[in-house]
């Protein structure tokens, strides 16, 4: 079954990142697919790639990036929540003259549509957020 | 239909919203903050127990284990689920309105 | 998008909103998923429930905590082919608000007739 897959909140403050990794590795683990993991609202926070959490704590954005290595997800950071908040990959990085991007691996950024796309052609669209 | 609360019944309206909103039968899943809908002996739990829509409600076991409790703590016939559980939920309703 | 006109699917979409507006960007931003969305010729429908009604409350005025008075937004849905909006009766009731507060013409349903409509939807969106 596809599925796709919401995340409205970004790392460490809420649970909902943690909840939706744990979510999808398991639909993995029963052989179901991602269509896509939609990162909005401060979602966009977990594809930075400038974080660094204690060592003895999980690494949000860096899990995501393995995760999505592994399996080739499709991890998007929806482009208009990305911009309000400082999320930039290199091509936002020249269109906007920014000095730096910090996007993690295996992330990308795009338009809202994406999850429109993610709501048409998955079989179900699971939300996790606050 | 499946039904997610992540919601403390105590923080916020979530878990009486979707008491309200949920057709007859629907599946309910606890998770995060929700799971303290489940425990036995509280303002709400005899809401769950009446129950008179005939809900099915589930919590999230590693959610549940994270917050000190166990099935000692639970209103009875609240099914405990892995996130295994969880995933087959969704596949066995076609849509899960969740409750933020 | 165009690939997306070309699917052919349409589904039901629903759009639950049960924030309120300001002390929080969700009604916003979920605001600009129904704009974006309007481009993709699906069967949207919103739903206004608890806090969300708040977001439909006439005369916003954000000029003095300086943000996008995006309440404006709403009574230009139908701009948007987005004229299915619903608003729980309860919701309002336990708000002390009636269909003159509101600054959009809405449908004003019962629990009950919420309780279908969520029933009755594929896609649901909850921000």
């Amino acid at each position: 079954m596809k599925f796709g897959i919401l995340v409205n909140e970004g790392p460490y403050t809420h649970q909902a990142s943690d909840t939706a990794y744990h979510f999808v590795k398991a639909a993995l683990d029963e052989g179901h697919q991602i269509y896509r993991v939609f990162f909005y609202h401060d979602g966009v926070n977990n594809g930075t790639r400038l974080a660094t959490p204690p060592q003895d704590d999980r690494h949000i954005p860096n899990r995501w990036s393995e995760l999505a290595k592994e399996y080739k997800l499709d991890l998007v950071l929806c482009v208009a929540a990305a911009q309000r908040r400082g999320m930039v990959d290199p091509d936002e990085m020249k269109r906007n003259q920014k000095d730096a991007h910090n996007i993690a691996d295996n992330f990308r950024i795009s338009g809202l549509g994406q999850l429109i796309e993610a709501g048409i052609q998955s079989d179900r669209l699971i939300t996790f957020g606050d | 239909m499946l039904h997610t609360i992540n919601k403390s019944p105590y923080e916020k309206n979530s878990f009486e919203t979707c008491m309200r909103l949920a057709a007859a039968e629907s599946s309910i899943l606890l998770i995060e903050d929700g799971v303290y809908a489940a425990i036995d002996n509280t303002k709400i739990s005899e809401l769950i127990k009446e129950n008179p829509s005939n809900f099915k409600f589930y919590v999230l076991e590693a959610d549940l284990k994270a917050r000190g409790l166990d099935k000692n703590s639970l209103i009875p016939n609240i099914e405990i689920i892995s996130y295994k559980g969880f995933v087959k939920l969704t596949v066995e309703n076609e849509k899960t309105q969740t409750w933020l | 998008m165009e690939e997306q006109a070309e699917s052919g699917i349409v589904k039901k979409f629903l759009y639950v909103n049960r924030r309120a507006p300001h002390g929080s960007i969700y009604a916003h931003e979920a605001l600009e998923v129904v704009l974006i969305a309007a481009a993709f010729e699906q069967d949207v429908t919103l739903a206004f429930i608890d806090d969300g009604v708040y977001q439909l409350k006439k005369n916003q005025d954000t000029a003095d905590i300086n943000t996008k008075n995006f309440s404006k937004i709403y009574s230009a849905l139908e701009g948007y082919d987005v004229e299915k909006i619903f608003v729980e009766k309860e919701s309002l009731d336990e708000r002390g608000l009636k269909e003159d507060d509101l600054s959009v013409d809405v449908e004003i349903i019962s629990s009950n007739d919420m309780k279908k409509l969520i029933t009755a939807s594929e896609v649901i969106f909850n921000f």
